[in-house]
């Protein structure tokens, strides 16, 4: 036996009626040879079934009895809920109790016989082997697969084509119309909206430090048609105010209003929306990746995996005082993309 | 009619002037005027006591007229309520020079806080500290003021005002320990590196709206069970494939387990 090889094991047929190696031999359970243990064992089950039914009544009282909204002060585990709390601990310790009931049952009671199942090679035997492939050889003639050139060769073809239409959905998966990813909301003249309230803003209401998240008065208008969300997530901006002496360089000459800048909200590693300024330093911090970029220069990268520059939305005064875009963004916001360049 | 209008009158210059220097003056008197009644009531020896006390504690940084210097910033027009919130926290007077500013038991008494807060509101005028009206969230839409916090808060203090980290070791602080009144002295005069949200651009009902959201997250009520800090998928992934996986693993043992 032990001569064998593993490949001769494999394609061997015989079954062998000894087990490969000695098994060990069979020890009785305490259950088994104690009746005291084993009635200990009946109680200890019994108990979880019958506590399991008592927490199916305790859900049932505290469904009705906790009201919703009372809290409970658990210290270091903070407030919870008192009715969340009590049904999940009645109906998940009701679950488990059954479960650990079920398997200490199997374990210490259900009948503890040792029984050996020899795994037996895969492979069919050999008759049936050479059967099946008698009848496949059969069916090869009978169909005239070999013989009809004709049939055979324009099945072919036809197999060969029938993946085409699946490449032809690839066209699907990009690439877009890239004009989409180029192009924001804002335009010379638009107003800047703060979020929420939708208020304009005069250049007086920021004071050097403050920070504003913003979007272009059109907005709303473009909420009832389809991509809101990339509209909206694209024209986000943020305003900040320093002293226009620490602005050490901008995207354009005059883009900012008195020290008052105009930034894209949107990274531009992977596009999570920032608005983590830290006023004394000018650093914006995107809580995502730590690209950090610096307002008072540029909206360059100053740390993180970043690759481009912050864009900036020029801006000035209507002729009402209100802040508005002097023009679009003069970069794709967010992310890069394949056609960038 | 050509005649009149080329040749004026000798006086209409000096009336141009008048009118222009009148109209300076009352302007100036009406802008200056509203700056006054804004500012704290304070009278001369509390401003007089707020020196003192400022000379022997902050000077040193700020500057013997709160100018500042390279080891503080100018104290000239942060106004009553940036000096009111520093000091109450404990933030200031600094133990030593560190990148922020922690939170620590205040080491000057409401009287002392007062004056203080009277000497630098005289430097220059600034924000004055919030009334308990101001502070009031009463009417306040928490609903309101929770859209406001997600929108200007949490980018930095965290969904739950738990707080989070910045560049360079500093940190935008927990809020769960934060008063009405601090919360709105923060947004008012942006302490440290928080940027300021002015009246202009987050009126005062705004503002109080975001106050409550903030009071309801001090509750602290968490309907979802143990928040695990409320620091997101974090903790929350480390405890459910350490402490979840693991009861899991010792379960498949203990059935797997032979029995004696």
């Amino acid at each position: 036996m032990s001569e064998k090889t593993s490949t001769e094991l494999a394609t061997t047929d015989s079954f062998s009626e000894q087990p490969l190696y000695p098994l060990p031999p069979h020890r009785h359970r305490l259950t088994d040879t104690d009746p005291r243990a084993a009635r200990r064992a009946e109680r200890q089950v019994a108990t979880m079934f019958v506590l399991s039914a008592l927490l199916v009544v305790a859900f049932v009282a505290a469904y009705v009895g906790v009201d919703v909204r009372t809290t409970l002060n658990l210290g270091p585990f903070g407030v919870v809920n008192a009715s969340n709390l009590l049904l999940g601990l009645t109906m998940g310790g009701a679950i488990l109790l059954i479960g650990i009931g079920a398997i200490h049952w199997a374990k210490k009671l259900m009948s503890d016989e040792e029984i050996v199942d020899e795994r037996h090679p895969l492979g069919s035997p050999k008759e049936d082997q050479d059967e099946a492939l008698a009848e496949f050889q059969t069916g090869l003639a009978e169909s005239g697969f070999v013989e009809r050139k004709i049939v055979r060769r324009s099945l072919i073809g036809a197999l060969l084509l029938f993946p085409v239409p699946l490449i032809v959905f690839l066209r699907d998966m990009g690439p877009t119309d890239v004009n989409v990813l180029r192009e924001t909301l804002w335009k010379k003249g638009d107003r800047i909206l703060v979020d929420i309230t939708l208020q304009p803003l005069r250049p007086e209401d920021l004071i050097v430090g403050t920070l504003v998240s913003a979007s272009p008065e059109g907005l709303n208008e473009v909420q009832e048609i389809e991509h809101t969300q990339n509209a909206r997530a694209k024209a986000s901006i943020i305003l900040v105010r320093m002293k226009p002496e620490e602005i050490r360089s901008q995207q354009g000459q005059g883009w900012d209003y008195q020290g008052i800048l105009a930034f894209s909200k949107i990274c531009t590693h992977v596009g999570c929306p920032i608005a983590l300024y830290q006023q004394r330093t000018h650093h914006l911090l995107c809580p995502c990746h730590q690209s950090t970029f610096d307002l008072a220069d540029s909206g360059n990268v100053v740390f993180g995996p970043a690759a481009r520059q912050m864009p900036q939305l020029p801006i000035t005064v209507d002729e009402e005082g209100y802040l508005v875009a002097a023009d679009g963004f003069q970069q794709p916001v967010g992310p890069s993309f394949w056609e960038r360049g | 009619m050509t005649s009149s209008s080329v040749r004026r009158h000798k006086a209409t210059g000096l009336a141009v002037l008048l009118v222009g220097l009148l109209a300076t003056g009352f302007g100036y008197a009406a802008v200056t005027g509203t700056a006054q009644a804004s500012a704290p009531t304070a009278n001369a020896s509390q401003i007089e006591a707020g020196k003192k006390l400022y000379l022997e504690g902050c000077a040193t940084c700020h500057g013997l007229a709160g100018q500042g210097g390279s080891d503080g910033p100018s104290l000239i027009g942060v106004g009553a309520a940036a000096v009111d919130f520093q000091v109450k926290t404990g933030r200031m007077p600094l133990a030593q020079p560190v990148n922020q500013a922690p939170r620590k038991p205040p080491v000057y008494n409401d009287e002392e806080i007062a004056a203080l807060a009277a000497f630098v509101a005289s430097l220059g005028a600034g924000p004055a500290i919030p009334t308990a009206e101001q502070v009031s969230t009463e009417n306040a839409d928490l609903a309101e003021g929770g859209e406001l916090f997600r929108t200007n808060c949490a980018q930095c203090h965290n969904f739950a005002g738990k707080g989070g980290a910045l560049s360079y070791g500093k940190y935008a602080p927990s809020l769960m320990d934060a008063t009405p009144t601090e919360i709105y002295e923060a947004m008012l005069t942006g302490p440290q590196n928080m940027p300021n949200f002015p009246d202009a651009s987050l009126p005062e009902e705004e503002k109080q709206a975001i106050i409550k959201y903030i009071q309801n997250l001090q509750q602290g009520e968490s309907p979802g069970g143990l928040a695990l800090g409320s620091l997101g998928p974090v903790t929350e992934g480390v405890f459910i494939w350490t402490a979840g996986l693991g009861i899991l693993l010792a379960a498949a043992v203990w059935i797997g387990a032979k029995v004696r």
